[in-house]
C-alpha cells in the first residue's frame, strides 16, 4: 500500500477535494429578548486537500467541530463561508439540482450503525435506494444482482436481503451502512466515527473491511475518530482540531513519532496503551480542565486555557498553520521552543 | 479458609425471564477481592461482566434473579431485602456508572444527593454532611467546590459530573468500589484525568476497586488483576502482567491481538476475531467462542471447558490447557 500524500508520488495527481478557510457558524439565540444573537463557529477556517485513495484522520475531542466539518464536505450543512472544491469545482451553495449528480461520489458512513438505518425497510431497500434515486434507468433484476454482489463484497449473506435492521447486531448493520455507502462506487466517503459504537472484537473486522474497499475501489476516505489508536492504523495524514481550528496537520508518522503541537502532544500521550509495562512508565502530558464552551471561545489561541506552556503572546495573537516541514503543519506560537 | 478477602463471589448465577425464554447473563462466576486491589472485568456488551455487580448490588432489573453466595467480609448479601443490603451499598460498597448525567438526579441540587447519604447512613447533621460533601468535591479537584455543590448536575461538564458520581460513592469511606465503564463516556484528555483521580484515590483510601470495561489499554494502566469474561463466564483470569504476556485463553490472545496500537505503526491488516459475540438465548453446546475460535478441536462443540486453575493465581477456559 503506499501512502498518498502530497509529498510521496502524487505530486502530478491533482487532489480530489480541495477545502479552502471552510466556516459553519451556528447562530443561538441571545440571552435575553432582543440580545443579538451570538455565533458558535463550529468550523472556524479549515484549510486541506484530499487526493485519490487517501485516507485523511480528524481527530479531535468530542465539541471541536470534526462531524460538523463532516458534513459541510458533503453539504449537508450549509457552509458560512469559504470554498470546497470537488474535482476542481466549488460546491459551496450549489444548488440541489447541481449537487444531485455529485452525490453519486460522494457518500457518508455514520456512527450509530443501527440508528442510521430506516427500521421499516429491509436490508435490501435500503441498500439499493441510491441505486433507485441516482440510476433509475437500471431494472428490478439488475438493482438486486448488484445489491446481492455488494452485499456479499462487504461480508453479509445475500439471502438475508429481505430481513430487517433490527435482525442484525452492531457490526452488521455497519456492513449495511457501508454497502448502501459503496453501491453506487463512490469517490469519496466521509467515516463518522464508524466504529466507536461496536465491540473491540467486531471494530478491527469494520477497519479491515474499510482498507479493503479503499484499495479495490482506489476510494478517498475522510475517517473522523476520537480514537487515535484507529487513526493511526487506517490514515495516511491527521488533521488535529480543537474549537473548530485546526492545531495541527501532518502525515501519520510524524505527528505520532514528532508531535509539535502541545494539544496533540496531550491526546496521543492520553490514550492507554494495552501493555502493563509500556502503559505504566510511559510520560504523559496531562491537561487540567474542560474544553472551554464554543460560543465564547478564548481569544488568540483557543488551546491557550488549557495549555501548559501558554504565554501572554498567546491571548493577544492567533497562531497561523505554520509549515514545519514538508509534509507537517502546526499551529503553536512556540512550536519551535516547545 | 482465611478471608482477609473484602468480596468472595461465589457460583453466582444471574438469570433473567425474557419473552423468549430464559437468558442466562451470568453463569457460575466465582472471585474474591481484596482490600487495596484493583480488579479488571473485561468483557463485550453482553458478556456479564455488568450483571455480575448489579446481582450482588442488588440492582438487577425486575425479571432478573440471582443464585450463588457473595459474602462482603463474613456477610452473605446476595438476595438481602433492600433495607438489609441498604446498610451495605452505598456505605461500604458503591457503585459509579458509566453515564453521569442519567445517575444523577436532574431535579435535586448536588449538595441535597451527596448530604442525603451521610445524613441517613452517618446521622450527620445537614450542616456537617454538607461540609464533608464539598472536602469530597474538593478532593476529586472541582475547583471552587463551596460554590458549586449547590448547583445541579446540568451545570456540570461531563468530566465533572463524573468527579461528582465519584466523590458521591467515596462520601462514605467504602472498602470496594465497583467502577463500570467509568471512562467510556469521556473524551481521552478527561479520561486520563479521571484515571489519575482513581489511582490517587486508590492510594489514599486503599480502597478494593473493581473496574468493568471492554478498554484493555485503561486495565494496563490501572488493574492488578483481570478477570476476561465471554458469554456469561469467566474464560481466564490471572496477573495484569500474565493476562497481557502470556495469555492462555484463545480469546484474550485475540482481544489483545486485534487492538490497534498508537504507540506502533502497523502497515498490515488488523488481526479480527471473526463472527459475532454469541447470542446469550441460543449458546452453542460446548464452548462458547467455539465459532470464532482459531484452536476449535472437535472435543470443543461437545463438552464445555472448565475454569482450570494453572500456576498462581491463574485460570483458563480452554481444552489447549490439558495439551490435548
Amino acid at each position: 500500500m503506499t501512502v498518498m500524500t502530497p509529498k510521496s508520488g502524487t505530486q502530478d495527481t491533482s487532489p480530489i477535494l480541495s477545502v479552502r478557510d471552510l466556516k459553519v457558524h451556528f447562530a443561538i439565540p441571545g440571552k435575553g429578548l432582543f440580545a443579538p444573537d451570538r455565533q458558535l463557529k463550529a468550523v472556524d477556517g479549515v484549510n486541506f486537500d484530499l487526493y485519490p485513495g487517501e485516507t485523511l484522520g480528524v481527530v479531535g475531542e468530542s465539541g471541536c467541530g470534526k462531524s460538523t466539518l463532516g458534513r459541510a464536505i458533503l453539504q449537508l450543512i450549509a457552509p458560512s463561508g469559504g470554498q470546497v472544491a470537488w474535482l476542481g469545482k466549488n460546491i459551496v451553495g450549489s444548488p440541489h439540482r447541481e449537487m444531485q449528480p455529485l452525490r453519486r461520489d460522494l457518500q457518508i458512513i455514520f456512527q450509530d450503525p443501527l440508528a442510521s438505518l430506516n427500521p421499516r425497510m429491509t436490508i435490501g431497500e435500503i441498500i439499493a435506494e441510491p441505486l433507485v434515486t441516482h440510476k433509475p434507468e437500471l431494472g428490478k433484476e439488475e438493482i438486486k444482482a448488484r445489491v446481492k454482489r455488494m452485499m456479499a463484497r462487504v461480508g453479509l449473506l445475500p439471502q438475508m436481503i429481505n430481513r430487517y435492521p433490527h435482525e442484525f447486531s452492531g457490526g452488521q448493520c455497519q456492513r449495511i451502512g457501508i454497502a448502501r455507502a459503496m453501491i453506487l462506487e463512490p469517490k469519496l466517503i466521509v467515516c463518522d466515527e464508524p466504529v466507536s459504537a461496536l465491540d473491540v472484537s467486531i471494530q478491527a473486522q469494520i477497519v479491515n473491511l474499510l482498507q479493503e474497499l479503499q484499495r479495490e475501489f482506489d476510494l478517498s476516505l475522510i475517517f473522523i475518530s476520537h480514537d487515535l489508536s484507529i487513526v493511526r492504523h487506517i490514515c495516511h495524514r491527521i488533521m488535529v482540531l480543537y474549537l473548530g481550528n485546526v492545531m495541527e496537520l501532518a502525515d501519520r508518522d510524524n505527528i505520532y513519532a514528532n508531535p509539535r503541537h502541545p494539544y496533540t502532544k496531550a491526546l496521543i500521550s492520553a490514550v492507554p496503551i494495552p501493555d502493563p509495562e509500556i502503559e505504566r512508565n510511559k510520560e504523559r502530558i496531562v491537561l487540567t480542565g474542560d474544553l472551554p464552551s464554543p460560543i465564547s471561545p478564548p481569544s488568540g489561541c483557543v488551546f491557550r486555557t488549557r495549555c501548559p506552556f501558554a504565554k501572554d503572546k498567546c491571548a493577544s495573537e492567533v497562531p497561523k498553520l505554520d509549515r514545519v516541514s514538508d509534509t507537517q503543519e502546526v499551529a503553536c506560537h512556540f512550536h519551535d521552543s516547545l | 479458609m482465611t478471608t482477609n478477602h473484602i468480596l468472595t463471589v461465589e457460583n453466582l448465577t444471574t438469570r433473567f425471564q425474557t419473552p423468549d425464554g430464559e437468558v442466562e447473563a451470568v453463569n457460575n462466576v466465582n472471585f474474591h477481592i481484596d482490600p487495596g486491589e484493583t480488579l479488571g472485568v473485561v468483557g463485550e456488551s453482553g458478556s456479564g461482566k455488568t450483571q455480575i455487580f448489579l446481582s450482588l448490588m442488588g440492582l438487577l432489573a425486575k425479571n432478573g434473579s440471582s443464585s450463588g453466595s457473595v459474602r462482603y467480609k463474613d456477610t452473605e448479601i446476595l438476595n438481602l431485602p433492600a433495607r438489609e443490603l441498604n446498610k451495605i451499598r452505598g456505605v461500604s460498597m458503591s457503585m459509579i456508572f458509566q453515564d453521569p448525567m442519567t445517575s444523577l438526579n436532574p431535579y435535586l441540587k448536588i449538595s441535597k444527593q451527596m448530604t442525603e447519604v451521610l445524613v441517613e447512613h452517618r446521622g450527620m447533621s445537614e450542616a456537617e454532611a454538607l461540609k464533608r460533601a464539598i472536602a469530597m468535591l474538593d478532593r476529586v479537584g472541582i475547583p471552587g467546590a463551596a460554590q458549586r455543590v449547590h448547583m445541579y448536575p446540568h451545570e456540570f461538564s461531563g468530566g465533572m459530573r463524573q468527579r461528582v458520581m465519584i466523590a458521591m460513592a467515596l462520601l462514605c469511606d467504602p472498602e470496594v468500589l465497583i467502577a463500570d465503564e467509568p471512562t467510556t463516556a469521556l473524551d481521552v484528555t478527561v479520561q486520563a484525568q479521571i484515571l489519575d483521580l482513581l489511582r490517587d484515590l486508590q492510594k489514599d483510601f486503599n480502597t478494593a476497586t473493581v473496574m468493568i470495561t471492554h478498554d484493555l489499554g485503561v486495565v494496563a494502566g490501572l488493574c492488578d488483576r483481570v478477570m476476561v469474561m465471554y458469554g456469561g463466564r469467566v474464560v481466564e483470569t490471572g496477573a495484569v502482567r500474565d493476562i497481557y504476556y502470556d495469555s492462555h485463553h484463545p480469546y484474550t490472545e485475540g482481544l489483545l491481538k486485534s487492538m490497534p496500537r498508537i504507540d506502533h505503526a502497523n502497515e498490515e491488516n488488523l488481526f479480527a476475531i471473526p463472527g459475532q459475540p454469541p447470542n446469550l438465548q441460543n449458546l452453542p453446546t460446548g464452548c462458547a467462542y467455539q465459532e470464532r475460535c482459531g484452536y476449535v478441536m472437535e472435543r470443543c462443540s461437545k463438552e464445555r471447558p472448565p475454569l482450570k486453575a494453572f500456576d498462581q493465581d491463574r485460570a483458563s477456559a480452554c481444552f489447549r490447557e490439558d495439551g490435548q
